[in-house]
């Protein structure tokens, strides 16, 4: 099984045996994984029904849901121990509203997005055009981000909503001076840890 | 041998169990003296072959107005396959040459298990209206006698639509060990209290007939077509959406031209006239009653203080959920909630709705994107191609 590289860094963080909640799982790749090598208890929240049909084939349990419609209203609060959110954020139609309720139902929240800062797409959209982002190549009119951002607007977002960054991972960092020098220039693919402000002061 | 019998199970033989020893069911509450059947008769269909180390079963629970005739033909010149003819066969989504299917008629239903149209060892006369009650709980439990009868100690799945998507659940709580996957198919776990009220308007239809006599219309020698007519006509209208309804007939007129009187003018009335008619010539209104009061009953979480996924904490089996988005009979906001109650309880589900505009009875369509789910989750149980 290949994992995307955002999704290979997250595993070193999850704790075995935990119970983990997949926001737009795909397939169920990571889910898969993370059952398999962390014997996790997992859920996945999809809405194609491809992606749901090869999320079954795995094992995964996944469940069609549509977040810009539903949300996470299935769940109770603190049900799960990691809420997870690969590549996601920017699609959905709410990104505020679902950053805050995966904290409510998750201890701890993991959201890996691409940073548009990056000099890539900030040398685009110097030279007339919306950058399609880190990691794609699709058309304004074809992308399926609805919310672009960089890592400044994020990590302001998270302050705005009481949100602690406990973690931040550039994905390319390892390959890149660069990238450790000036993360919101050179920076494409980007992972966050994230807790609530107050259970992080409690030490949980 | 014709294309259709090919392609099927082909000819099937309804076989038939005895139990000799008195059936205790579910009490009522505060219910001092236990509800008992002296003993029963189920009549059931198999199709497939059992593998060796009779793992590969699966019991198919029927609906409201089903039976034990799922699958295949009784004769060459049998013109309609049973009621689930498009998931049941060899390739099909309920692949025969891989699984070994077994589907029975429920107790209390009409169509040859002990039930109202059986003769009552009391009075040796039919049992009538004096028939008990059955809950799905006791369904479950007359099931599980069915399996031991034929040496089956857990089912690979249990199946179901609707009515039978309760028993599927009732399984997994009651026989933890003896059911692998849960296939909880447009049900819901409980009825709202629409579905009630329909089904209270259905029952006083038969009731307000004439020719009901109480449930004892055999006696008179009558039967209450009216009252089981209506009754039918109106679930029908339920089991499909507006949508659908207003696709197949629109206000499509029978005679090409309004003849302002009071007999049917529009096609959906004469639909409707038939449907029901062909429903009273196979169905027993004793039965139909019976079947709606199970389902009023059922809620599993009754006991657990309303909390659902108390009453699947038991529960060992991977569930299947799916639902069908204009489903307003059995919504899909009602699968979500065993589905919520599940994630609760930490089991194993996979979740589906299915786009469709035919209501509730999608299930027993053969909706490619329906059967699709359907042919994953079975193969997730055995692979395709793999011989059990």
């Amino acid at each position: 099984m290949k994992l995307r590289g955002d999704q290979a860094q997250i595993e070193g963080w999850i704790q075995p045996g935990s119970r983990v909640l997949d926001l737009g799982c795909g397939s169920g790749d990571l889910l898969a994984f993370l059952q398999q090598e962390r014997d996790v208890t997992g859920y996945g929240l999809e809405i194609e029904l491809d992606s749901i049909l090869q999320a079954m084939r795995q094992g995964v349990n996944v469940v069609q849901c549509d977040l810009d419609v539903d949300g996470l209203s299935l769940f109770a609060d603190n049900s799960f121990d990691y809420v997870l959110m690969t590549e996601t954020l920017q699609s959905v139609r709410y990104p505020r509203r679902l950053l805050s309720d995966m904290l409510r139902v998750g201890r701890e929240g993991i959201v890996t997005f691409s940073n548009y800062g990056h000099w890539r797409s900030r040398l685009n959209l110097a030279l007339g055009h919306v950058p399609s982002g880190p990691g794609s190549d699709l058309a304004w009119h074809d992308s399926a981000r609805l919310h672009p951002c960089t890592i400044s607007d994020f990590e302001e977002l998270c302050i705005a909503e009481g949100i602690e960054v406990t973690g931040r991972i550039m994905a390319d960092s390892a390959r890149s001076p660069l990238v450790r020098l000036l993360p919101g220039l050179f920076g494409g693919s980007v992972i966050y840890r994230l807790q609530r402000k107050s259970r992080a002061s409690d030490g949980g | 041998m014709s294309y259709a019998l090919k392609d099927s199970v082909g000819l099937v033989t309804p076989q038939r169990m005895r139990v000799d020893q008195p059936f205790s069911l579910v009490a009522g509450d505060g219910d001092d003296s236990p509800r008992q059947l002296p003993g029963f008769e189920l009549v059931y269909e198999s199709y497939g072959r059992l593998n060796a180390d009779r793992s590969n079963a699966v019991l198919i629970c029927h609906a409201l107005s089903g039976d034990h005739h799922a699958a295949g033909y009784h004769s060459e010149s049998d013109p309609k396959p049973g009621w689930w003819e498009n998931m049941i066969g060899p390739g099909r989504p309920i692949d025969t040459d891989r699984f070994y299917v077994v589907c029975l008629n429920n107790l209390g239903g009409c169509g040859g298990s002990t039930g109202p149209l059986s003769e009552n060892p009391e009075t040796g006369g039919i049992y009538g209206p004096d028939f008990p009650v059955m809950t799905v709980r006791d369904w479950v439990r007359s099931q599980a006698l069915l399996a031991d009868h034929l040496r089956i100690g857990k089912w690979a799945a249990v199946v179901g639509g609707s009515l039978g998507g309760m028993q599927a659940m009732q399984w997994a709580m009651d026989f933890p060990e003896r059911i692998g996957n849960a296939f909880v198919i447009a049900a819901a776990a409980k009825l709202s209290t629409q579905n009630i009220a329909f089904n209270e308007v259905a029952r006083q239809a038969i009731r307000s007939d004439p020719a009901y006599h109480e449930g004892h219309y055999h006696k008179h020698g009558e039967v209450p077509t009216r009252g089981l007519m209506l009754a039918r006509m109106l679930g029908h209208i339920t089991y499909l959406s507006d949508d659908a309804l207003d696709r197949r007939f629109g206000r499509d007129l029978r005679h090409g031209r309004l003849r302002y009187g009071m007999d049917a003018e529009f096609e959906i009335e004469s639909y409707l006239h038939h449907q029901g008619k062909s429903f009273v010539d196979r169905f027993d209104a004793n039965s139909y009653m019976l079947m709606t009061k199970a389902l009023d009953y059922f809620d599993p979480a009754k006991d657990s203080g309303g909390d659902l996924a108390a009453a699947f904490a038991p529960a060992q089996a991977r569930f299947v959920v799916l639902s069908f988005s204009s489903d307003w009979r059995f919504a899909s906001a009602r699968s979500r909630e065993i589905v919520q109650a599940l994630i609760r309880a930490r089991k194993k589900v996979q979740y589906v709705d299915i786009q469709s505009e035919r209501g509730h009875d999608s299930f027993l369509i053969g909706i490619p994107e329906y059967h699709k789910a359907m042919r994953t989750a079975m193969d997730n149980i055995i692979p395709a191609g793999g011989r059990a």
